[in-house]
């Protein structure tokens, strides 16, 4: 029965039942913390992912296919074998660590200037702001000099994977942009 | 599905391949799609499986592709895509680069709750970890070992196996764990709908296969191998109170088993002590339920490596048990039990006479690679009294087999022929029957060539089966054959009694047959005219004179020189004597130096090489006498081969029922097996190993001067072979020299050996050291060989003791960079080995000759020793004539090598010096309850040889 219905409301959606999302960013910056928080509603605990981890959570009436990405230095070339299809790219940023901010950007710009990820939307998360001494979110939009991007929808969102702050406003965003621009 | 339609592709059965690249763009495509038709990627995938399961590969940036594109299948949760995921995945690993992004997605599915996934994950996980990921992945897999679902835990057993040579020292940490499986009782998850649907009998299945316990055995096995206390533990553990409940298990624990006793024998330690512990077990496992163990357990006790180790009492137990399977309804067990019997034939064929009754209701079997061995076996076993009535069984026997099986059949009575000289009217009345039987070229050159043994080994048979051979070739339909039996009838011919019978047959040919057959008949004609007899002379010459007319060039050229040379010879005898070497040769070329002599001057660089015509001198000949004794033993060991033959044929047959016993300690017990061919197999190895140390000695300079090599003594172990350092030392022979070669084995990981050399003292003044060659260098777990060279006597043979030290100079290395440090000069030590013999038999090469009796009463200088052996209890017959084989370096002759019976032997030896003096010798054995005595007559034409070798165990 359900499985009516939701063809139902799919075919209302003009066909494209399930929608793709990355999750990248450096290693440690909470990736799959954001991951599980938003589909299990509980913080796990996790390990460095060595490859990937994909869910599938229904927001809102949309079938989203999450796609975590390691992000260690080894697993960062691969990023690029999920790019196809996919409506947008949430940008995840420890934002204590602002050493690191350089590469964070480096690795930003590198991924947005690829051909399969011209029409997909960018949410950053400047995440972990629960700890002391985190980079506002404009700072972080600054350091990564987000205001260059154009021809993009992108957006900022301060968050806390582990309070769950900030995490469904920015959903809650991404959502309405692809539903604008996509279908 | 409706049964009206049929795709072709989809069909496995079809075995029409799909195509590769249709495929491979179908599934770029289909798995990226969203959402993901599950039912439409899972046929994809099967057909990627189907291809790469038939050797189908795709090159690296295709396979990587493709590994990515199927892991993006891993967000659909349905089980059965993902369960074709993981196959594709598993057999992409090895082409595809990057296989580690797989590796979060399986260890979550290892973690997770959905038992279905979990043993495709595991088994899929061993394939993506190396060594430095494994860490990642231990706990998981330690949990997936003692998992209560026997799937998964067979998985995670499985996979720990292969995971051993990726990650040693990870893997032994979990032995525990597969220690605990054993014992365990793990239940299988039984399929949802089997259970609603009410299958009936799923309620009758036991709980458990214990399947678990086999794979869990294995993995011990690996981990415990090279430690002797705690394979021994594990043994007791297991044959104790908690028994293995799976019968996979238990043969291979037969099999382990039956390795540690056969290690425990070779490195000599107490038997008895090991026979009375084993016993028991094997008692019990010859009576288990299980048919496989039944016949494991008895392969092991009749193994010949272990034939000291139980009585015959116990081996008899395991032949009634054998002979017991030998009439059991299931194929593959009457199989296995007759192919034991067949093996233990060979060795000791007293022990199998007594189920002859139950082998000969074999004879009928409808499987023919049963009745074969049953066959061939009777043939082993049969005494000589006994070889008429079979050979009349199998004379009706032989209509209704296939020419394969034929050649098997009459390969064994050419066997017998051999064994049992006096037989020969019957058997060579077998084998003209066959010769005159329609068959294929097969078969029929296998009973020319049991035809030629007869010829050639048994004398007294010789005119009989030449006769045979001259009317095979009145009707031969193989132009292959017809050459052969001519060459035949030219070597025998002459020496007949009546050489001018053999004429009419051979000139027949020259004029009936085509121009090969012409050719080769014009040569052994030829030869003919040298057995002296005038009147035949002219007559030959006179034929002839009539090939010179011949339509072809072949055979008037070698009718022209043979006539040219025939009339050479009528002037002086020197002509005469070339005429002799160059129509009758007596020396043969060792082929295996020629081709390599003639490949070194065809190869070479050098243009100045080629002014000179190839020497043929220089490559070593032997006589004809030497190839026979070559031949006699392939010949014996040609027993050996028939199996082997059958064996092939057998496979396809049974390979689906046994899959589950091969293993890699099957290999091993499999090997020990293979070494029951005794001391004619050695002596084979040795002389094809003569000819390697012939060329490694050729690239030294030191010893070019000492011109060939004579003999080489086999290798004698001067250390134990788990030490530090192994040395072995052989003795190579040459024409004014004694050279030493020790082969050193350094098996230490941490140190580097240099300027090796063995310092030797003689205790005789009859061998002066000339010179030594060290080793420079010698690396951690390599082996090389130091050469010491001694001046001998020109003449005799002296016996000699040679004690040996090994010296050098020693650094340790460091571990990292596995190079000794810079500064390291190192520091000079020595290692004492055993001392070595040199005893006259190392100047005596085994030789063949026809005749035994009629040679050794020939030579002139007798020499009779008598030693008392004592004890005859601990003294087995076998054991003795391999050892008296050995010290005496000869051949055993006239099947006399194999004992018939444990009190009295006698033992025919033969030999030629390396100054080519023959010797034969007469050893008569009792073994009694007073004690084991032994007479040993030497005969020679060299005096002082006769009284060395008699006396050789007189010094000792």
């Amino acid at each position: 029965m359900g499985s009516v219905f939701s063809s139902m409301f799919n075919r209302l959606w003009g066909g494209k039942k399930e929608i793709r999302i990355l999750i990248l960013g450096l290693d440690g910056a909470g990736k799959t913390t954001i991951l599980y928080k938003l589909q299990l509603g509980e913080v796990v605990k996790t390990k460095p992912t060595i490859g990937f981890n994909v869910e599938t959570l229904k927001y809102k009436n949309i079938a989203i296919n999450m796609w975590d990405l390691g992000g260690q230095t080894s697993i960062r070339p691969y990023w690029r074998c999920y790019y196809a299809d996919t409506a947008a790219v949430i940008f995840v940023v420890d934002s204590t660590d602002k050493e690191r901010m350089v590469v964070a950007k480096k690795e930003l710009h590198t991924m947005l200037k690829e051909d399969e990820l011209s029409d997909s939307a960018l949410l950053v998360f400047a995440n972990k702001q629960d700890q002391p001494g985190a980079m506002t979110a404009a700072e972080v939009s600054k350091a990564l000099g987000l205001a260059e991007l154009k021809d993009r929808s992108w957006s900022i969102v301060s968050s806390s994977a582990i309070k769950g702050e900030g995490l469904t406003e920015g959903l809650d965003w991404l959502i309405d942009v692809i539903k604008e621009e996509q279908m | 599905m409706s049964t009206s339609t049929y795709k072709r592709f989809e069909d496995p059965e079809s075995g029409v391949l799909p195509d590769k690249m249709t495929v491979y763009q179908e599934s770029q495509r289909a798995f990226r799609a969203s959402p993901i038709k599950a039912k439409k990627c899972r046929r994809l995938l099967s057909q990627l499986v189907h291809l790469l399961y038939h050797g189908e590969t795709f090159n690296k940036t295709e396979a990587t592709n493709l590994f990515f594109s199927v892991s993006k299948l891993f967000h659909n949760n349905d089980p059965s895509l993902r369960q074709m995921a993981y196959l594709a995945i598993k057999e992409l690993c090895s082409m595809s680069e990057d296989t580690l992004m797989i590796t979060a997605s399986i260890m979550k599915d290892i973690q997770g709750r959905e038992a279905v996934f979990k043993p495709d994950a595991v088994r899929t996980l061993s394939r993506v970890l190396d060594g430095s990921t494994i860490h990642a992945a231990e706990r998981a897999m330690r949990n997936c070992i003692v998992d209560s679902n026997q799937a998964v835990c067979c998985a995670a057993l499985v996979s720990t196996y292969h995971l051993f040579p990726v990650a040693k020292d990870v893997v032994r940490r979990w032995a525990n764990e597969a220690q605990d499986t054993i014992g365990a009782a793990k239940s299988i998850v039984r399929s949802p709908y089997a259970a609603q649907g009410g299958v009936s009998g799923s309620s009758r299945l036991p709980q458990s296969t214990y399947f678990h316990q086999y794979h869990a055995l294995g993995l011990m096995y690996q981990l415990r191998k090279d430690d002797k206390m705690g394979m021994q533990k594990l043994i007791q553990q297991l044959t104790g109170s908690r028994r293995l409940q799976n019968s996979f298990a238990t043969v291979q624990l037969v099999r382990y088993v039956g390795v540690q006793l056969a290690n425990e024998v070779q490195v000599g330690a107490s038997i008895d002590a090991s026979a009375t512990r084993s016993w028991p077990l094997f008692a019990s496992w010859l009576s288990d339920k299980s048919e496989m163990v039944e016949l494991e357990a008895a392969k092991v006790v009749l193994s010949a490596q272990l034939a000291r180790v139980f009585t015959s009492e116990q081996q008899m137990q395991a032949i009634s048990t054998v002979s017991k399977l030998l009439s059991v309804p299931r194929t593959v067990t009457r199989f296995a039990a007759i192919r034991l019997l067949s093996r233990l034939a060979v060795s000791s064929p007293e022990k199998v006479r007594p189920c002859n009754g139950e082998i000969e209701e074999l004879v009928n079997d409808p499987c023919r690679s049963i009745s074969t061995y049953a066959i061939t076996t009777l043939l082993k076993t049969g005494s000589a009294e006994s070889v008429d009535r079979l050979v009349k069984i199998i004379g009706g026997f032989m209509d209704d087999i296939t020419d394969e099986f034929k050649v098997v059949v009459v390969r064994a009575v050419g066997t017998l022929a051999l064994k049992f000289p006096d037989k020969h009217r019957v058997l060579l009345g077998f084998l003209g029957d066959a010769l005159r039987d329609e068959g294929g070229f097969t078969f029929k050159n296998s009973v020319v060539e049991s035809v030629f043994d007869i010829v050639k080994f048994v004398p007294e048979a010789r005119e009989d089966a030449l006769k045979l051979l001259c009317e095979f070739i009145e009707d031969c339909e193989y132009t292959e054959l017809a050459v052969r039996v001519l060459h035949m009838l030219g070597e025998y011919g002459p020496k007949a009694s009546k050489p001018s019978t053999y004429v009419r047959y051979i000139y027949n040919r020259v004029v009936l047959e085509n121009s090969i057959v012409r050719s080769s008949a014009v040569v052994a004609l030829s030869k003919f005219a040298l057995v002296g007899d005038q009147k035949l002379t002219l007559s030959i010459e006179v034929l002839l004179q009539r090939c010179l007319r011949d339509v072809d060039d072949e055979v008037r050229d070698r009718a022209a020189f043979a006539l040219h040379l025939l009339k050479e010879a009528d002037g002086s005898p020197e002509a005469s004597a070339r005429t002799r070497a160059l129509l009758d040769p007596q020396t043969r070329f060792s082929l295996a130096s020629l081709e390599q002599q003639l490949c070194q001057y065809v190869r070479s660089d050098d243009k100045a090489s080629f002014a000179r015509p190839f020497d043929a001198s220089a490559v070593p000949t032997c006589s004809v006498e030497d190839k026979l004794a070559e031949q006699l033993r392939q010949k014996m060991q040609g027993e050996g081969e028939i199996k082997e033959g059958v064996k092939a044929e057998m496979k396809d047959e049974i390979k689906g029922e046994i899959k589950g016993e091969i293993s890699e300690a099957g290999g091993e017990t499999g090997a020990a097996f293979g070494e029951t061919l005794t001391t004619q197999a050695q002596q084979e190895a040795q002389k094809s190993q003569m000819l390697v140390y012939a060329r490694e000695l050729a690239t030294l300079p030191q010893f070019e001067s000492y011109g060939d090599l004579l003999h080489s003594s086999q290798a004698v172990e001067l250390t134990e072979t788990d030490t530090e350092f192994v040395v072995r030392a052989v003795k190579h022979v040459f024409k004014h020299h004694l050279v030493v070669q020790y082969d050193v084995c350094n098996t230490l990981k941490t140190l580097q050996l240099e300027n090796v050399t063995v310092i030797g003292q003689l205790d005789s003044d009859a061998y002066q050291e000339e010179l030594s060659i060290p080793i420079q260098l010698l690396r951690p777990d390599s082996k090389a060989s130091v050469y010491i060279s001694y001046k001998r006597p020109d003449s005799g043979y002296d016996a000699a003791n040679l004690s040996n030290t090994l010296s050098y100079v020693a650094k340790d290395l460091d571990e990292a960079s596995g190079e000794p440090a810079e500064d390291d000069e190192g520091y000079p030590d020595e290692y004492q080995v055993e001392d070595l013999q040199i005893t006259p038999a190392d100047f005596v090469i085994p030789a063949f000759t026809g005749s035994f009796t009629a040679v050794f009463d020939s030579l002139p200088n007798e020499e009779v020793a008598v030693y008392n052996l004592g004890s005859a209890e601990s003294t087995n017959m076998q054991d003795v004539v391999a050892k008296v084989t050995r010290t005496l370096g000869m051949l055993p002759l006239e099947g006399s090598a194999r004992v018939h019976s444990e009190s009295t032997h006698t033992l025919k030896l033969f030999g030629t010096s390396v100054d080519g003096a023959k010797v034969g010798a007469l050893v008569k054995l009792i073994l009694s309850s007073k004690g084991a005595m032994m007479k040993v007559q030497v005969r020679s034409s060299d005096a002082d040889l006769s009284l060395l070798l008699a006396n050789v165990w007189g010094e000792n």
